[in-house]
């Protein structure tokens, strides 16, 4: 099973004047992975879902979201924004942006993966710790970490 | 102190994990047991029923509808969005606290639901998540017609052995009023109706009493379906105001699914934490209560009441037309709402006919309101599957309520499945009223169905009207339901489960 992240889906220093553009942004990494195969159909989907409500939580996190038949993979994109991001979260920008991808068809594993990244969400300490990672390898060797409840 | 949650979210892969982690903590923080069921794209892992037995209060943190919520019947609750639960879990948790300590001791399942987790697996109380407005608005249905059935059962028996043991007068001595030139006076203190009228009176004021909250009970637990605990007092309230202004079962059917939408309206509202002890106990029921009795007695009940004279005015216009136009219109109307304003408006007609000496309109109504729930006391037996345990269950109890014309037999099926159920019975009704006076039945009783059949002028023509009319509806309404796309898997293994506990699973 491949990682939920590598470090070519960290963007350290993502620089986007809204959610759109921070979300296509990051889709843009899943989708030179090959973890997406039609970037404007995944992106349809998760603002789609973003218009159900938005995505922002408490703390400075977006996670914009989408189950997908353009996914090929459970993935998650990391972005971090200094000046931040709105994701609609009523204590303001999200300074850590999530993009969670998932296939329309994900078996039950790989899913699990994907509740266990959401459940670290939670956690100030693994925001904390992402806040500051010196790179993207060290992010994503982070979150791969304690998704794997290691 | 012991909680139970479920999370759930519209896609089910993000907030529905985030909620969980979040009540967890929280949970743990502020010194308290926590078990959440998280309902997401992983699949749920069902809450132990030991677990939810013990514990003190339920927390729903969900923006779709919780599966099984049933399970959870009778439970201090705490619902809030999905989001609540993320940010403001800790808020959550001591709403908790306050509601279990605001509880009875002990407070545990309803009964009937209980019994419905357990022996009678038919009530479709499960909302799923993502279900379509229509699967999901006949699941609300059901659930009201569920609690509803036992009422129609207990009641119509009780008044239908009224009648067999006291004859058809028995409803005429108990409520007052003429009975083949016999004046009763209404007797206004039950204690006296024993020794007045005899035990079939008190068996018919019992009767009577339960059937009263027909109506109320569907509404009250069409909006328990759609908003949980909040929903059954302004249900309750808006039910019994549809009684109050004549509205009937399909008045208390809107009022029961406003009052849902209303409670889960005002459900989303957020208020400061110092209020949120209140708002379960007082606000709440308060508000959705008040809003609900003005729309049935203002907005509902006006209309309703100056239709109903308007209807009165058509039926009088229309002595003179063929005793046969008049049959197929009294029966249509009879079977329409079943004890609502349109059946009230022919039945009093008929009445008025009795009193003046017509008695063949009396005979086309009172067959036409015996048709419905024998139609479909037939149609579950001759086709079992298209019905569900609960409405099996009340096609048993059907033959004998329509023998006796307790028309509200036909209720829980109408109200489950209304577009259907309806017209099959006003198509049959009618034929049957058209019948009646096209072989010139008469009946001196204004009530007592079969049990009367001495004071009934060509009884077996009439009888042979019954018929035609209940196999009609029972083949109309067979055909609707066959027509429907297929019950889910889930509720069609429902259907099929035995009605009786101990009878044979058919392979």
């Amino acid at each position: 099973m491949s990682a939920l992240i590598t470090p070519e889906l960290v963007d350290l220093e993502l620089s986007a004047s809204d959610r759109r553009a921070a979300t296509r942004a990051l889709a843009q990494r899943l989708c030179d992975a090959g973890r997406v195969t039609d970037l404007d159909g995944f992106l349809d989907d998760v603002t789609a879902r973003e218009a159900q409500m938005p995505t922002g939580i408490e703390g400075g996190i977006g996670i914009p979201h989408a189950r997908s038949r353009h996914v090929t993979t459970p993935s998650v994109a990391f972005g971090r924004s200094g000046p931040g991001v709105d994701f609609g979260a009523p204590d303001g920008p999200a300074h850590l942006i999530f993009l969670i991808a998932a296939p329309t068809e994900g078996d039950a594993d790989h899913m699990t993966i994907l509740a266990a990244l959401a459940r670290r969400l939670v956690h100030a300490s693994f925001r904390e710790a992402l806040s500051t990672a010196a790179d993207p390898q060290a992010a994503a060797e982070l979150i791969n970490r304690e998704v794997s409840g290691k | 102190m012991k909680l139970v949650a479920v999370t759930s979210c519209p896609t089910g892969i993000a907030h529905t994990y985030m909620a969980a982690e979040a009540l967890e903590e929280a949970a743990k923080a502020a010194g308290h047991e926590i078990a959440v069921e998280t309902q997401g794209a992983a699949g749920a892992t069902p809450l132990d029923p030991a677990v939810i037995a013990a514990a003190d209060a339920v927390i729903f943190a969900a923006d779709v509808g919780v599966r099984d919520r049933e399970r959870f019947a009778g439970k201090p609750l705490v619902q809030a969005s999905v989001k609540a639960g993320i940010n403001d879990a800790a808020g959550l948790i001591s709403q908790a606290e306050q509601l279990a300590a605001a509880a009875p001791v002990g407070a545990g399942a309803l009964a009937p639901a209980a019994e419905s987790a357990g022996a009678m697996p038919g009530w479709n109380t499960t909302v799923e998540a993502g279900a379509g407005i229509g699967t999901r608005l006949r699941q609300w249905l059901m659930t009201g017609v569920s609690y509803m059935i036992p009422f129609v059962a207990a009641g119509g028996i009780l008044i239908a052995l009224s009648f067999v043991f006291g004859g058809a007068s028995i409803a005429t001595k108990v409520n007052g009023g003429t009975f083949q030139g016999h004046t009763y006076a209404a007797i206004i203190d039950p204690t006296k109706i024993l020794g007045q009228v005899g035990f079939a009176g008190v068996l018919y004021f019992i009767g009577s009493t339960a059937f009263t909250m027909l109506v109320p009970i569907l509404a009250g637990f069409i909006a328990f379906g759609m908003a949980d605990r909040p929903g059954i007092v302004p249900g309750i309230v808006a039910g019994l105001l549809a009684v109050a202004v004549g509205a009937g079962f399909l008045g208390g059917l809107i009022g029961g699914l406003l009052a849902g939408a209303v409670t889960l309206a005002i459900l989303q509202i957020r208020v400061p934490h110092a209020l949120a002890g209140v708002m379960p106990v007082v606000i709440i029921p308060l508000v959705t209560a008040l809003i609900m009795g003005v729309i049935m007695v203002v907005v509902i009940g006006q209309p309703i009441a100056s239709a109903q004279h308007g209807l009165t005015h058509w039926l009088n216009s229309l002595s003179g037309t063929s005793g046969i136009v008049l049959g197929l219109l009294l029966g249509a109307m009879m079977a329409f709402d079943m004890g609502g304003p349109v059946n009230k408006t022919a039945y009093t007609f008929a009445l008025a006919g009795l009193a003046s000496g017509n008695l063949e309109v009396m005979a086309a109504v009172m067959a036409a309101g015996m048709t419905p729930p024998l139609a479909l006391a037939l149609a579950t037996v001759v086709r079992p599957r298209l019905f569900t345990a609960a409405e099996r269950r009340a096609g048993e109890a059907a033959w004998l309520l329509g023998l006796s014309f307790i028309t509200e037999g036909a209720i829980p099926f109408a109200a489950g499945d209304p577009f259907r159920v309806i017209p099959s019975l006003m198509v049959g009704s009618a034929v049957t009223g058209a019948l009646s006076f096209a072989f010139g039945c008469t009946s001196r009783a204004p009530h007592g169905g079969i049990w009367v059949v001495g004071l009934i002028g060509h009884p077996v023509q009439y009888v042979l009207a019954l018929v035609c009319g209940m196999v009609i509806s029972a083949i109309v309404v067979i055909a609707l339901k066959t027509l429907r796309k297929p019950l889910p898997a889930e509720e069609r293994q429902q259907a099929i489960v035995p009605a009786r506990p101990g009878a044979v699973v058919a392979a």
